[in-house]
């Protein structure tokens, strides 16, 4: 069984991004990028549902920017076998994500398409849901577990509350949550090997996809800094100041 | 405390000052690129980052036990170690027919400061492991070679380096462990006596630990000609490549340290039962020789530890400095208290630190290029050139980055305050654990006598003139350079006083020896900060470049301008003091009657 694991290059988690000046976006210019934590969790599984001999070859795609090679580069030392770059200097939005992955989709035709649940920069939390949608497959988001067994898989899925486990028919979506794994350390040769493993590059208008984005970002701010506190004198001040000023009581 | 891997810095240095596409083009690089190395680079800052870095503490905390020779190590290195070795580090350097990697030397380099930086102790393990492992693949026959190197480059078999005895320490002469022919006639040798000093020289994160061993042989010349390096596996090693029995070689007891606790520092006894069987690497009475080709690597790796340490020291005080608030700060109109990082003292302290530990990785890593040329230029003139400069840069790379080491160490308590000296905040440890650095592979004393006399004196000072010219290069460039040109008036001033001590060295080596000793420390810390200010100097300069073409992160760019005015202002000045004492110093240090110190 083929896997497809989508992989997207972010604003690493450790860098406080600042808002440009102008307010149009955020300042990622200099600052270090690297694999979406999610799909970091995402390339893990598919690496492991291989080890456990449930799938065969795992695909991973990045869209973006050149230098998102590096980003397949690095899911490929982790385990997956090849990797299609979706060349673009667009700024993509989930919903041409998801026509450009329906795409390669119908290109590549793997049984399972492993996402993570969303992107650490824009925090949508769509493309899995729209990708299954354009596709008119079954989704199994938020997985902390994935089961694959015969032409099924069964993803436990983190929700308000507990726990929901949902059976899906093959081919299916998968998004990933934090539980489901915890990525592995890559190995130095492997590092090495991925480098020579291939990397197929296409374009948005290869896959006769328009990506231009239907969303207008209006502004971008900080927000707002908090003001200092004040210290009141007694529990009655408390109260009253929660029930005239902040009018929470 | 965590540790982040300065990854940006790092880059730097390889691709603009140390020149690692040069290295990658030598022949024998050729699957190594920029764009691979960072890959390395990111990955092994994860790993530092993820798994070395939170054990640091239990290993100053735990320490090591022994009990009736068996050795266990702190919560957490035996799977941490595990982890280093299946992800494949231990043989990044390791010869590629013996399943290494083969990277070059300044590749590793650049990720051994990582893990010297996350966890020094956890560290040496490895370490020693790659210069044991280089011993024998320059040194040992076929047979040895292919019995132990795929295990030892795996990191199933990690090695250890047993030189030093009680009476034998950096006089190596005095050794005086035997090794006798075995009575069975298989070619073995009995190896009897104790070592000391032994670092991870039993434990248990493996299932064999390689032993070299310096002893002589019956008939063996007195002195340093008497010695011979053999192997002693813990554990005997079966024809198939199984593990037999267990050799006769144990731990005695863990030496009671200042620092570096999570390594178990091990007093070993060989033979105790007339049975230790080791087996002799390459030619009997060779071993110090052979010892001394790996010794300037294992230099080298502790030049690379002096300054990993100080790096976490300072971004540990940096935090502290961002985090503790204390006193208005100095000159503003508001009356609160201000982090100490805006009081101009700590600044100061913060700013020593971090300009000294620039100017100590631009030096490492140039060692390391040429140390790569060294082994792969095709031509052999630059073969040569680069080696002599490796030779030179050695003592004062593992002399100047270990005794800066313990004062950048020790500011990085100091900036803490009153916590800095309390445990808990961990400022402490690696004020504890940089001291060794400049003790152990030769003390700082050792390493200055090696650069007068074998380095300096005994090739009439040409690589010494070499790099003077070269300087003196740089400093034309600053001081054509608007704004740097401060920079290049200081660095210039100290190329001047150290032309005058070179010359004061060359003519007094020989004449008036003791005299010239006096001066061997500090000549070797003022080429450090000559040196180190150069290599600031060309950094700056290329900054100033790359702003100019509006390339890259300008914040970046514009630090390493502020850090090398900064050294060109604290720094570089001492160049000349240290100049004033080589050369007017040595008769008050001799005068005096020895009874009256």
């Amino acid at each position: 069984m083929k896997a497809l694991v989508a992989v997207k290059r972010v604003v690493d988690y450790n860098v406080k991004v600042r808002v440009k000046a102008d307010g149009s976006d955020v300042d990622i210019g200099n600052v270090k990028m690297s694999m979406n934590p999610f799909d970091e969790i995402a390339v893990e599984e598919a690496v492991r549902l291989k080890e456990a001999g449930k799938v065969s070859e795992i695909v991973v795609v990045s869209l973006g920017v050149k230098q998102c090679e590096e980003t397949l580069r690095t899911a490929m030392a982790m385990g997956a076998d090849r990797g299609i770059l979706v060349e673009t200097e667009a700024p993509l939005q989930p919903l041409a994500v998801a026509k450009l992955l329906k795409a390669v989709v119908d290109k590549e035709q793997p049984q399972l398409v492993i996402l993570g649940k969303q992107a650490i920069d824009d925090d949508a939390n769509q493309t899995g849901q729209m990708l299954a949608a354009l596709l008119g497959w079954p989704q199994g988001t938020f997985a902390s577990k994935v089961v694959v067994a015969d032409s099924k898989v069964d993803v436990t899925r983190e929700i308000d509350g507990g726990l929901e486990t949902v059976a899906l028919k093959l081919p299916a979506i998968v998004t990933t949550d934090l539980r489901l794994n915890e990525p592995r350390y890559v190995k130095l040769p492997n590092i090495m090997a991925a480098k020579k493993k291939p990397l197929d590059k296409t374009t948005p208008a290869d896959l006769g996809v328009d990506p231009a984005p239907r969303l207008t970002v209006l502004k971008v701010a900080e927000p707002a800094k908090r003001s200092a506190g004040v210290k009141v004198a007694s529990v009655q001040e408390l109260v009253a100041k929660l029930k005239n000023e902040a009018k929470v009581l | 405390m965590s540790y982040r891997a300065p990854v940006n810095d790092i880059r730097f240095v390889l691709n603009e000052l140390a020149g690692l596409s040069e290295v990658c083009a030598l022949p024998g690089n050729e699957d190594t690129n920029p764009e691979l190395v960072d890959a390395i680079l990111e990955e092994a800052a994860k790993f530092a980052e993820g798994v070395l870095a939170p054990i640091n503490r239990n290993g100053d905390l735990h320490g090591n036990t022994v009990d009736n020779g068996v050795v266990t190590t702190a919560p957490g290195f035996r799977d941490a170690y595990h982890q280093f070795r299946d992800a494949g580090w231990v043989g990044m350097r390791g010869p590629v027919e013996y399943g290494g990697q083969g990277m070059p030397a300044l590749v590793t380099m650049a990720v051994e400061e990582l893990w010297c930086a996350a966890n020094l102790s956890f560290s040496l393990c490895p370490l020693l492991t790659l210069g044991a492992t280089e011993a024998l693949h320059h040194h040992a026959s076929d047979e040895l070679k292919s019995i132990y190197l795929p295990k030892m480059i795996s990191g199933e078999w990690p090695g250890t380096m047993n030189l030093t005895e009680p009476q034998a320490g950096s006089d190596l002469a005095q050794v005086r462990s035997k090794a006798v022919p075995n009575p069975t006639g298989d070619g073995s040798y009995l190896i009897s006596g104790q070592k000391i000093f032994i670092t991870w020289g039993e434990h248990d994160m493996a299932d064999n630990i390689v032993h070299l061993v310096l002893a002589r042989l019956p008939d063996a010349p007195a002195g340093v000609k008497g010695i011979s390096l053999f192997v002693v596996p813990k554990f005997l090693v079966n024809a198939d490549g199984s593990l037999g029995a267990r050799n006769d070689v144990r731990c005695v007891s863990l030496e009671h340290k200042l620092g570096i606790h999570g390594s178990p520092t091990c007093v070993m006894s060989y033979g105790d039962n007339g049975n230790a069987v080791g087996y002799l690497v390459g030619e009997a009475n060779r071993g110090l020789s052979y010892m001394f080709t790996m010794m300037n690597h294992a230099r080298l790796g502790v030049g690379v530890e002096g300054m990993a340490i100080s790096e976490r020291s300072y971004q540990q005080a940096v935090a502290y400095a961002r985090d503790r608030v204390q006193s208005r700060a100095l000159g503003s109109d508001d009356a609160s208290s201000a982090a100490i990082i805006k009081h101009p003292d700590v600044r100061r302290m913060l700013m020593t630190m971090r300009s000294q530990i620039e100017a100590q990785r631009a030096l490492t890593y140039l060692t390391g290029a040429a140390l790569d040329k060294a082994a792969r230029h095709p031509d052999a003139a630059e073969k040569q050139k680069a080696q002599a400069l490796v030779n030179f840069l050695i003592p004062i790379v593992k002399g100047w980055n270990t005794e800066q080491a313990n004062e950048i160490t020790s500011l990085g308590v100091q900036i803490h305050g009153g916590m800095g000296f309390i445990e808990e905040t961990g400022a402490a440890q690696h004020y504890r654990d940089a001291r060794i650095t400049s003790i152990y592979e030769g003390t700082t004393g050792i390493q200055a006598l090696d650069l007068i006399g074998r380095k300096l004196a005994s090739e009439k000072g040409t690589t010494a003139k070499v790099l003077l010219t070269e300087v003196a290069a740089t400093v034309n460039k600053l001081k054509a350079a608007g704004d740097l040109a401060v920079i290049g008036d200081a660095l210039e001033a100290a190329q001047e006083a150290t032309i005058k001590t070179v010359d004061y060295l060359l003519a007094t080596f020989d004449s008036n020896p003791r005299a010239a000793a006096v001066g061997s420390v500090p000549f070797l810390k003022q080429m450090g900060i000559l040196l180190g200010g150069w290599q600031l100097g060309r950094a700056a300069l290329i900054a100033r470049q790359k702003l100019a073409d509006g390339e890259g992160d300008a914040a970046f760019f514009e630090s390493k301008i502020s850090v090398a005015r900064f050294f060109a202002a604290h720094q570089l000045p001492q160049v000349a003091a240290l100049a004033q004492t080589i050369r007017f110093g040595a008769e008050s240090a001799l005068e005096i009657g020895e009874e009256l110190l």
